[in-house]
Protein backbone atom coordinates (compact mmCIF):
# COMPACT_ATOMS: atom_id res chain seq x y z
CA UNK A 1 0.00 0.00 0.00
CA UNK A 2 1.29 3.61 -1.01
CA UNK A 3 0.30 7.03 -0.49
CA UNK A 4 2.36 9.63 -2.00
CA UNK A 5 1.24 13.56 -2.08
CA UNK A 6 4.02 15.55 -4.49
CA UNK A 7 4.85 18.23 -6.86
CA UNK A 8 5.74 15.89 -9.84
CA UNK A 9 4.20 14.64 -12.26
CA UNK A 10 3.28 10.64 -12.10
CA UNK A 11 3.45 8.05 -14.91
CA UNK A 12 0.75 5.44 -14.65
CA UNK A 13 2.59 2.86 -16.54
CA UNK A 14 5.46 2.53 -14.06
CA UNK A 15 3.50 2.74 -11.16
CA UNK A 16 1.40 -0.30 -12.80
CA UNK A 17 4.37 -2.39 -13.04
CA UNK A 18 5.51 -1.32 -9.56
CA UNK A 19 2.68 -2.51 -8.04
CA UNK A 20 2.77 -5.91 -10.31
CA UNK A 21 6.07 -6.65 -9.57
CA UNK A 22 7.09 -10.29 -8.08
CA UNK A 23 3.26 -10.90 -7.89
CA UNK A 24 1.36 -13.51 -10.43
CA UNK A 25 -1.39 -13.87 -8.20
CA UNK A 26 -2.79 -10.66 -9.41
CA UNK A 27 -5.88 -10.96 -11.85
CA UNK A 28 -7.08 -7.41 -12.25
CA UNK A 29 -5.86 -3.87 -11.97
CA UNK A 30 -8.04 -1.21 -12.10
CA UNK A 31 -6.62 2.62 -12.69
CA UNK A 32 -8.38 5.91 -12.50
CA UNK A 33 -6.67 9.29 -13.58
CA UNK A 34 -7.90 12.44 -12.72
CA UNK A 35 -7.24 15.65 -15.10
CA UNK A 36 -7.49 19.25 -15.21
CA UNK A 37 -9.99 20.70 -17.14
CA UNK A 38 -10.09 23.67 -18.97
CA UNK A 39 -13.70 24.43 -18.48
CA UNK A 40 -15.69 24.71 -15.19
CA UNK A 41 -19.03 25.88 -14.50
CA UNK A 42 -18.69 27.95 -17.76
CA UNK A 43 -15.61 29.34 -17.03
CA UNK A 44 -12.23 28.84 -19.05
CA UNK A 45 -9.91 27.79 -16.55
CA UNK A 46 -6.11 28.99 -17.13
CA UNK A 47 -4.92 27.06 -13.97
CA UNK A 48 -5.52 25.51 -10.93
CA UNK A 49 -3.19 25.47 -7.34
CA UNK A 50 -3.97 22.58 -4.54
CA UNK A 51 -3.26 22.98 -1.51
CA UNK A 52 -2.56 20.50 1.46
CA UNK A 53 -2.66 19.67 5.02
CA UNK A 54 1.10 17.51 5.45
CA UNK A 55 0.80 14.90 7.71
CA UNK A 56 -3.35 14.95 8.04
CA UNK A 57 -3.53 14.61 4.07
CA UNK A 58 -0.42 11.30 4.11
CA UNK A 59 -2.71 9.96 6.82
CA UNK A 60 -6.14 10.58 5.54
CA UNK A 61 -5.48 8.54 1.79
CA UNK A 62 -3.63 5.95 3.83
CA UNK A 63 -7.10 5.33 5.78
CA UNK A 64 -9.50 5.64 2.83
CA UNK A 65 -7.03 2.34 1.63
CA UNK A 66 -7.36 0.61 4.56
CA UNK A 67 -11.35 1.02 4.34
CA UNK A 68 -11.13 -0.14 0.77
CA UNK A 69 -9.27 -3.56 2.20
CA UNK A 70 -11.42 -3.96 5.04
CA UNK A 71 -14.39 -3.95 2.17
CA UNK A 72 -13.30 -5.94 -0.52
CA UNK A 73 -10.79 -8.17 -1.17
CA UNK A 74 -7.89 -6.19 -3.35
CA UNK A 75 -3.91 -7.24 -2.93
CA UNK A 76 -2.69 -3.62 -3.13
CA UNK A 77 -3.67 0.13 -3.93
CA UNK A 78 -2.32 3.13 -4.40
CA UNK A 79 -2.77 6.78 -4.35
CA UNK A 80 -1.09 9.67 -5.60
CA UNK A 81 -1.93 13.44 -5.64
CA UNK A 82 -0.70 16.15 -6.89
CA UNK A 83 -0.10 19.65 -5.27
CA UNK A 84 1.23 22.95 -6.18
CA UNK A 85 0.34 24.69 -9.64
CA UNK A 86 -1.20 22.65 -12.27
CA UNK A 87 -2.46 23.56 -15.89
CA UNK A 88 -4.93 22.07 -18.10
CA UNK A 89 -5.31 18.60 -19.14
CA UNK A 90 -2.40 17.78 -15.88
CA UNK A 91 -2.37 15.09 -14.16
CA UNK A 92 -4.19 15.63 -10.47
CA UNK A 93 -4.90 11.93 -9.08
CA UNK A 94 -4.01 8.49 -9.68
CA UNK A 95 -6.13 5.42 -7.76
CA UNK A 96 -4.48 1.95 -8.61
CA UNK A 97 -6.29 -1.47 -6.88
CA UNK A 98 -5.05 -4.68 -7.49
CA UNK A 99 -7.17 -8.05 -6.85
CA UNK A 100 -7.36 -11.45 -8.05
CA UNK A 101 -11.27 -10.66 -9.95
CA UNK A 102 -12.15 -7.57 -11.25
CA UNK A 103 -14.92 -6.81 -9.47
CA UNK A 104 -13.18 -6.33 -6.55
CA UNK A 105 -10.68 -3.73 -8.22
CA UNK A 106 -13.47 -2.23 -10.01
CA UNK A 107 -15.61 -1.40 -7.03
CA UNK A 108 -12.45 -0.51 -4.22
CA UNK A 109 -11.43 1.81 -6.79
CA UNK A 110 -14.34 4.04 -7.12
CA UNK A 111 -15.13 3.82 -3.22
CA UNK A 112 -11.26 4.87 -2.76
CA UNK A 113 -12.26 8.09 -5.35
CA UNK A 114 -15.68 8.70 -3.89
CA UNK A 115 -13.83 9.08 -0.24
CA UNK A 116 -10.93 10.88 -1.39
CA UNK A 117 -13.27 14.21 -2.35
CA UNK A 118 -14.53 14.14 0.14
CA UNK A 119 -12.70 13.20 3.37
CA UNK A 120 -9.41 13.81 2.44
CA UNK A 121 -7.70 17.43 2.92
CA UNK A 122 -7.06 19.16 -0.54
CA UNK A 123 -8.44 22.08 -1.74
CA UNK A 124 -8.37 23.53 -5.43
CA UNK A 125 -7.75 27.18 -6.25
CA UNK A 126 -9.31 28.08 -9.41
CA UNK A 127 -7.69 31.16 -11.85
CA UNK A 128 -10.35 32.15 -14.88
CA UNK A 129 -10.43 35.23 -16.82
CA UNK A 130 -12.17 36.89 -13.54
CA UNK A 131 -9.19 36.06 -11.64
CA UNK A 132 -8.67 34.08 -8.94
CA UNK A 133 -10.99 31.94 -6.49
CA UNK A 134 -11.07 28.55 -4.18
CA UNK A 135 -13.56 25.73 -5.72
CA UNK A 136 -16.44 25.19 -3.77
CA UNK A 137 -17.23 21.79 -2.10
CA UNK A 138 -20.20 19.64 -4.18
CA UNK A 139 -23.06 18.36 -2.54
CA UNK A 140 -22.99 15.70 -5.60
CA UNK A 141 -19.72 14.51 -4.16
CA UNK A 142 -20.90 13.46 -1.07
CA UNK A 143 -24.03 12.04 -2.18
CA UNK A 144 -21.36 10.09 -4.44
CA UNK A 145 -19.41 8.90 -1.31
CA UNK A 146 -23.25 8.46 0.77
CA UNK A 147 -23.80 5.45 -1.78
CA UNK A 148 -21.24 3.13 -0.02
CA UNK A 149 -22.46 4.00 3.45
CA UNK A 150 -23.32 0.80 4.79
CA UNK A 151 -26.89 0.03 6.33
CA UNK A 152 -26.74 -1.15 9.90
CA UNK B 1 -3.22 24.43 28.17
CA UNK B 2 -1.04 25.03 24.74
CA UNK B 3 -2.40 24.07 21.57
CA UNK B 4 -1.34 24.51 17.89
CA UNK B 5 -3.59 25.48 15.66
CA UNK B 6 -3.41 25.60 11.83
CA UNK B 7 -5.63 27.54 8.86
CA UNK B 8 -5.70 26.50 5.56
CA UNK B 9 -6.97 27.31 2.09
CA UNK B 10 -9.65 30.46 2.21
CA UNK B 11 -9.49 30.42 6.09
CA UNK B 12 -5.63 30.83 5.55
CA UNK B 13 -5.70 33.56 3.32
CA UNK B 14 -8.42 35.60 4.85
CA UNK B 15 -7.09 35.25 8.01
CA UNK B 16 -3.78 35.85 7.27
CA UNK B 17 -2.61 33.10 9.44
CA UNK B 18 -1.75 29.72 8.65
CA UNK B 19 -0.05 28.47 11.98
CA UNK B 20 -0.01 29.83 15.26
CA UNK B 21 0.42 28.82 19.26
CA UNK B 22 -2.45 29.74 21.48
CA UNK B 23 -2.46 29.72 25.44
CA UNK B 24 -5.76 28.97 26.72
CA UNK B 25 -7.37 28.45 30.16
CA UNK B 26 -7.30 25.18 31.28
CA UNK B 27 -11.48 24.73 31.34
CA UNK B 28 -13.19 21.96 29.17
CA UNK B 29 -12.46 23.24 25.40
CA UNK B 30 -14.14 22.10 22.31
CA UNK B 31 -14.07 23.20 18.82
CA UNK B 32 -17.50 25.11 19.37
CA UNK B 33 -15.96 27.00 22.06
CA UNK B 34 -12.62 27.46 20.46
CA UNK B 35 -14.17 28.92 17.19
CA UNK B 36 -16.43 31.15 19.57
CA UNK B 37 -13.30 32.24 21.66
CA UNK B 38 -11.30 33.17 17.71
CA UNK B 39 -14.52 34.76 16.72
CA UNK B 40 -14.24 37.25 19.50
CA UNK B 41 -10.95 38.78 17.49
CA UNK B 42 -13.37 40.38 15.26
CA UNK B 43 -14.63 41.24 11.67
CA UNK B 44 -13.23 38.30 9.46
CA UNK B 45 -12.46 36.00 12.30
CA UNK B 46 -16.34 35.90 13.46
CA UNK B 47 -16.91 35.55 9.63
CA UNK B 48 -14.11 32.85 8.94
CA UNK B 49 -15.48 30.66 12.12
CA UNK B 50 -18.98 31.11 13.16
CA UNK B 51 -20.48 32.68 9.67
CA UNK B 52 -22.48 31.12 7.20
CA UNK B 53 -19.57 29.43 5.56
CA UNK B 54 -18.86 25.66 6.42
CA UNK B 55 -16.01 25.20 8.35
CA UNK B 56 -14.43 21.76 9.15
CA UNK B 57 -11.80 20.93 11.59
CA UNK B 58 -9.55 17.96 12.93
CA UNK B 59 -7.68 17.56 15.97
CA UNK B 60 -4.55 15.78 15.50
CA UNK B 61 -5.46 15.01 12.22
CA UNK B 62 -8.67 13.56 12.67
CA UNK B 63 -12.03 15.12 11.27
CA UNK B 64 -13.95 16.39 14.20
CA UNK B 65 -17.41 17.62 14.99
CA UNK B 66 -17.88 21.23 17.09
CA UNK B 67 -18.41 18.88 20.33
CA UNK B 68 -14.97 17.06 20.36
CA UNK B 69 -12.88 17.99 23.39
CA UNK B 70 -9.35 19.63 22.90
CA UNK B 71 -6.54 18.60 25.30
CA UNK B 72 -3.02 20.26 26.08
CA UNK B 73 -0.84 20.15 23.15
CA UNK B 74 -3.07 19.17 20.93
CA UNK B 75 -3.01 19.94 17.00
CA UNK B 76 -6.00 21.43 15.70
CA UNK B 77 -6.66 22.53 12.25
CA UNK B 78 -9.65 24.86 10.64
CA UNK B 79 -9.91 24.47 7.15
CA UNK B 80 -13.59 24.90 4.69
CA UNK B 81 -14.96 21.45 3.14
CA UNK B 82 -12.80 19.47 1.09
CA UNK B 83 -12.17 20.05 -2.60
CA UNK B 84 -9.45 17.59 -4.10
CA UNK B 85 -9.14 14.35 -6.59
Amino acid sequence: MTVRVQTADFDIGVEINQLRQARKDIGAVVSFVGLVRDLNDGDIVSQLTLEHYPGMTEKSLAAIIQQAKSRWNIMDALIVHRVGTLQPSDQIVLVIVTSAHRGDAFSACEFMMDYLKTEAPFWKKEANSAGEHWVEAKSADDTARDRWSIEE
Amino acid sequence: MKIKLFYFARLKETLKYSTEDLELPDDALTILKLKSVLAKRGDVWGQMLMGKLKVRAAINHELVDDKAVINDGDEVAFFPPVTGG
